[in-house]
């Protein structure tokens, strides 16, 4: 009190530091801001709610034993079969092609313009490839139907017209750029004097590269994996084009084969009536789908983490 | 050229503050009872970025088994002049070296020389600690496996810390990361990673000036031990560091061209450290080692 007293006495006029009113701005701005964050949350929440309630109306009529060990999956036939697993492999198989071309790709891509391109190269090329990644899915499924097809015929590989070889790889090159732009941003961010100590010591360009700015930058490397399999597990319009629509169990990758998701696709934009078996399958197999790329995303944050190696 | 100059060195010795008289007698006399044998002949060294000269004109001669200092204010061009001599400047897209730096009587910069060559013999240790993100074993042990030398690693790697000065404190610990050593510890273990690979030169790039009194201390006695057996090139900010450790002081200066906005480095002043130190050629070392200036 005193003291307070002293200091008004000693300053004939005492500093204000109130706000002269409410910045009611400023809330509404955060407010808006915040809202915006939400709508993803709240979608994400949407979606489950509504993939959840059709499938439990689902596995009340279809044990989700047989769902999930059955063999044969022919819900629009009569009589109907609810076994999954020819879906579940050819959703395998299509990101298994997709991976042989993605992951080796996009590193060694990502590699060449963080280590080896100069920047003038560089600056080309990057925004070539984010290019590639602006292309819409539709274009790549006619692209694997009336080129990759064909060209995988020519090479007398015995390919049917609709098979899952060419739908998968062409999704592994629409993935390239995933991979190679995530993977490129983790190994610019590798400090430079770690890659001057490498040179130092007579390490080559290929060394320096593979023994220390990969292993510096392999968290960022696992996460453009992780997102490049969701995307590849995920991936519709191209096997609904060229993939075929026949699901049945079989690694060959020169038959045709159906995934989860063309299965969705294709029966969503089908004529069958709201409310029937036949639809709520579509939930069902959505769901299924959504907790595989959920269970992919937790473990992805795991390996980032767990790989996370801290430079200074 | 340079040591003409020193015939019409101004009577006055200079001094500077806080470096022993004695220290530099004795460098005197290490000086004076080592052979010269020139490992490096550098002439007419230039540098430019993006073809903005940073460094003009040097030339001078560095001494096997002499630790030589390369002292100056900033923008002096000396970082830039020590990473000439095992090619660091090639992984700058725009820098361009003009002239020569013969080593052993072969031109560093030759069309058939290989930068990778050149950076095994000739190590490289930091101005701030770059350990890589690995344990302390396998720091020690990249330079040799890059080399494809699989043979007694072990060994090899507890001599290069030995000689490091580092064995002792880390012994027990050889699979910690290295970012869990302090920072004068880490500077010693990229001199340790220097040594697996067994170099003829070690260049220092400011070694000490990220670290504490205590460590600079480690470091510089570890350059006492360590000019024995290899040749040592060191830039520091640093006067007494430069007075203490080093038998030849090359001190830089900068040219401001006012016209076109430009600054370029020049070697000014190349002599025995206590010449340097004490009865300078040039008024510009004068002032710069008396503390006027810089």
């Amino acid at each position: 009190m005193t003291a307070q007293d002293a200091t008004a006495a000693a300053q004939p006029e005492p500093i204000r530091l109130r706000g002269e009113r409410r910045r009611w701005g400023e809330d509404v701005v955060k407010g808006i801001l915040a809202l915006c964050a939400l709508v993803s949350v709240a979608t994400t929440i949407g979606i489950i709610i509504a993939l959840v309630e059709p499938s439990i109306e689902f596995f009340r009529e279809v044990s989700i034993v047989d769902f999930f060990s059955g063999d044969r999956w022919a819900p629009l036939f009569t009589p109907a079969s609810f076994g999954i697993q020819p879906l579940l492999v050819g959703t395998l198989v299509v990101t298994f092609w997709a991976c042989v071309v993605c992951l080796p790709c996009g590193l060694g891509a990502a590699i060449y313009m963080s280590e080896y391109a100069r920047p003038r190269v560089r600056n080309v090329l990057k925004p070539a490839l984010e290019t590639l990644a602006g292309i819409p899915t539709v274009v790549f499924g006619f692209f694997a139907l009336t080129f990759f097809t064909p060209l995988l015929q020519d090479l007398g590989l015995g390919v049917n017209v609709f098979n899952v070889l060419a739908a998968g790889l062409v999704v592994g090159v629409m993935l390239i750029p995933v991979v190679a732009s995530v993977s490129e941003d983790a190994m610019s961010a590798v400090p430079q004097e770690l890659r001057d100590g490498a040179y130092a010591l007579g390490s080559t360009r290929l060394q320096v590269s593979t023994r220390i700015v990969v292993p510096a930058a392999i968290s960022g490397i696992i996460a453009s994996y992780m997102l490049a399999i969701s995307r590849a597990i995920g991936e519709t319009m191209i096997v609904l084009i060229a993939a075929g629509g026949i699901a049945k169990i079989t690694f060959d990758p020169r038959e045709q084969s159906q995934t989860m998701t063309a299965f969705i696709g294709a029966t969503g934009i089908g004529d069958i009536p709201t409310g029937s078996i036949e639809y709520k399958t579509i939930f069902a197999v959505g769901l299924t789908l959504f907790v595989i790329t959920f269970a992919m995303n937790m473990l992805s944050i795991r390996l980032v983490r767990k790989f996370r190696e801290i430079y200074e | 050229m340079v040591m003409s100059d020193m015939e019409s060195a101004p009577a006055a010795p200079a001094r500077i503050a806080g470096v022993d008289e004695k220290i530099l007698a004795e460098r005197a006399r290490e000086a004076a009872s080592t052979r010269r044998d020139v490992l490096f002949d550098v002439s007419r060294l230039t540098v430019s970025y993006a073809d903005v000269p940073a460094l003009k004109g040097v030339s001078l001669e560095i001494y096997k088994n002499f630790v030589t200092a390369f002292i100056g204010p900033s923008g002096c061009g000396k970082s830039t002049f020590i990473r000439c001599f095992n090619r660091m400047n090639d992984l700058i897209p725009s820098a361009n070296v003009d002239g020569t730096i013969l080593y052993h009587g072969i031109d560093l910069y030759g069309p058939e020389v290989d930068s990778v060559e050149v950076r095994k013999r000739i190590g490289m240790v930091f101005q701030k600690p770059n350990p890589f993100p690995k344990s302390i074993y396998d720091n020690v042990a990249f330079g040799p496996r890059v080399l494809g030398w699989k043979k007694d690693l072990d060994a090899r790697v507890e001599r290069a810390l030995r000689h490091a000065a580092l064995w002792d404190e880390v012994k027990n610990r050889l699979k910690a990361s290295a970012y869990s050593l302090s920072g004068g510890q880490q500077q010693r273990l990229c001199i340790a990673r220097c040594l697996a690979v067994e170099p003829d030169v070690l260049l220092m790039d400011e070694p000490a000036s990220a670290l504490d009194p205590i460590s600079t201390t480690a470091i510089e006695d570890l350059m006492h031990e360590l000019k024995r057996e290899y040749t040592i090139v060191i830039v520091t900010h640093n006067m007494q560091q430069a007075a203490r450790v080093a038998d030849m002081t090359a001190f830089f200066s900068v040219e401001v061209d006012e016209e076109q906005d430009r600054r370029t480095g020049v070697l000014v002043e190349y002599d025995a450290t206590p010449t340097i130190f004490t009865n300078p050629g040039d008024k510009r070392t004068e002032d710069y080692v008396t503390g006027r200036f810089g």
